[in-house]
């Protein structure tokens, strides 16, 4: 090779290289700092719906207990069961960690500001969150115990059947903003009404429809049959502990705040500014974007907190006998509503 | 390059894991890497462009089909050991037919001619790539061109999605079922009664 030159060679190949890698390590820094502090939030709204206190011994008003517990859970000894099938079972939480984790590649937090934009985002996400199931099952096959795997099939049915209303909520959004990928989704809801142009307002019955699918999606309470203390221990993680119990923790926590964003971006105009002059545009949009992706998570955190927890009869008639049919007619009056009146984008 | 790279990368898995699919001695393992064949198939999928394709691979088969695959095979309590008894008697067959498979495919392939305006008689115009992305080129397609095959394929799956709900659908007569409707129905006024009941009384009439 005489023409090879060492610049050329450097921007063409290691400087993209290295700048997906940076991005990657701060998206992921900074989600682990956000998802620290998500579950430290998330136990201090459960306790203050409660009257008790929450955690607040480790740090000023415990602001680092999520850091001791990562310790905690590093530090133990990681238990295999004789029984388990010790290859599946440790790679179990593995699968659910990088999973929820890649979903994060594609969401823009911030108009640009994602890894990678692709044109198929929203399917991107719709499909790694669709392999998530796929931690829990095995886990729960791997094992070797009863209550590890009535969990694991329950979690599987549920997660399958609360993906096809979210599926087709996704497609309402989709016929109104006429594109696959997340930051068209969030220009479409760029108007001069602000708040009230974004899609929370005219798909109304969707975004609740969504939001109640993303709580039953990532197991959440009241649809966290899953671990159903009562009924199965703690379901699929029963067996589990230290490390691999914290990728599993890791993992619903990060699939959770990828719901929210998910809800911010299709609902709540992303990172566009609720009110659309300035001073309030020169805010940076990844500011609006956390605020509302916050906002929805202290949602998810209040319905865990006073909503006693669905049987599991009814979760499944809630989602097969009632969301079904509720968003499959949404997208019909959608596309209708979009045809005849010429709204519909060509 | 990188396209060089990563396409080596997920066709070997995906052969290897392939390989496994038949090699593996635990069935659920088995199902495990055809979920893995079906990952980096749809990794080769957006290599070739075809990223929608790609994402619904993994959508359908992967999050939906093969979910199921897995139930039904960690429910089975076969004896795979047993069923592998008898497998280098059959080897030889198995081996015959591949072969004969293989041998039909490569002189179908090696003499495969294309006609010169073949692909403008059959196909539709297709836009330049960076007019129109790869979803919505597919969807303008298959709604306008296509649809009555889509609407066909879609009655196809309707009645399958029928025919296995009726063949399973049993109604147990001693099975206590909710109504749902029925006790969201209810009011106060039929299901309670405030009786006074004088002290030193009781109820004269029972309970009711």
């Amino acid at each position: 090779m005489s023409d090879f030159n060492l610049v050329d060679f450097f921007w063409t190949w290691v400087w993209p290289l290295a700048l997906i890698i940076i991005h990657s390590a701060a998206i992921l820094v900074i989600l682990m700092t956000v998802i620290a502090y998500v579950l430290y939030a998330d136990r201090k709204i459960w306790a203050a719906v409660q009257i008790r206190r929450g955690p607040n011994v480790v740090g000023p008003w415990g602001l680092l207990q999520s850091f001791a517990d990562l310790l905690k859970f590093a530090l133990k000894e990681p238990v295999i069961p004789s029984g388990a099938n010790k290859g599946v079972y440790l790679l179990a939480p593995l699968v659910s960690c990088v999973l929820a984790l890649a979903a994060w590649a594609v969401i823009p937090v911030a108009e640009g500001w994602a890894v990678a934009d692709i044109n198929v985002g929203v399917l991107y996400i719709f499909a790694i969150s669709s392999l998530g199931v796929y931690g829990i099952i095995m886990a729960g096959w791997a094992s070797n115990s009863k209550y590890a795997f009535l969990g694991a099939l329950r979690s599987a049915a549920q997660m399958v059947s609360y993906e096809v209303s979210i599926g087709f909520v996704i497609i309402t959004v989709l016929l109104c903003v006429g594109s696959l990928n997340l930051g068209d989704i969030v220009a479409a809801q760029d108007t001069q009404f602000g708040l009230l142009g974004w899609y929370w307002l005219p798909l109304l019955p969707m975004f609740v429809v969504f939001f109640v699918s993303a709580l039953a999606e990532t197991n959440r309470p009241p649809f966290d049959l899953v671990e159903a203390e009562s009924e199965l221990v703690a379901g699929f993680m029963v067996e589990y502990g230290s490390t691999p119990y914290m990728l599993f923790m890791l993992s619903e926590y990060v699939a959770i705040m990828t719901m929210c964003s998910m809800g911010t971006i299709l609902f709540l105009g992303g990172w566009l500014s609720p009110i659309p002059f300035p001073p309030f545009t020169w805010v940076p949009g990844v500011i609006w974007f956390s605020l509302k992706a916050l906002a929805l998570f202290f949602m998810f955190a209040m319905v865990k907190a006073f909503v006693p927890r669905y049987r599991y009869d009814q979760l499944m008639r809630l989602g097969w006998k009632v969301f079904l049919p509720l968003s499959l007619a949404m997208v019909v009056i959608v596309a209708g509503i979009l045809q005849y009146t010429g709204w519909a984008v060509k | 390059m990188i396209a060089a790279v990563f396409f080596y990368l997920f066709a070997s898995i995906c052969v290897a894991s392939a390989f496994m699919v038949i090699a593996a001695r635990n069935p659920v393992h088995s199902v495990l890497f055809l979920i893995l064949t079906f990952v980096n198939a749809a990794g080769l999928f957006v290599l070739m462009g075809a990223e929608f394709l790609a994402m619904i691979l993994v959508v359908v088969y992967v999050g939906a089909v093969a979910v199921l695959f897995l139930f039904v095979v960690m429910m089975l309590d076969v004896d795979f050991v047993e069923l592998r008894q008898g497998v280098l008697n059959y080897l030889p067959i198995g081996a015959l037919v591949g072969l004969v498979v293989l041998v039909e495919l490569l002189l179908v392939l090696g003499g495969w001619a294309i006609g010169e305006n073949v692909t403008a008689a059959i196909t539709a115009p297709i836009p330049p790539a960076a007019d129109v992305s790869n979803t919505a080129a597919l969807g303008a397609l298959l709604y306008t061109r296509y649809v009555y095959f889509f609407q066909a394929a879609g009655v196809v799956l309707l009645v399958a999605m029928i025919g296995a709900i009726v063949l399973t659908l049993r109604h147990k007569p001693y099975v206590r079922r909710q109504s749902i409707a029925e006790q969201n129905a209810r009011s106060k006024a039929s299901q309670l009664s405030v009786k006074q009941v004088r002290s030193g009384e009781g109820l004269s009439q029972g309970l009711q």
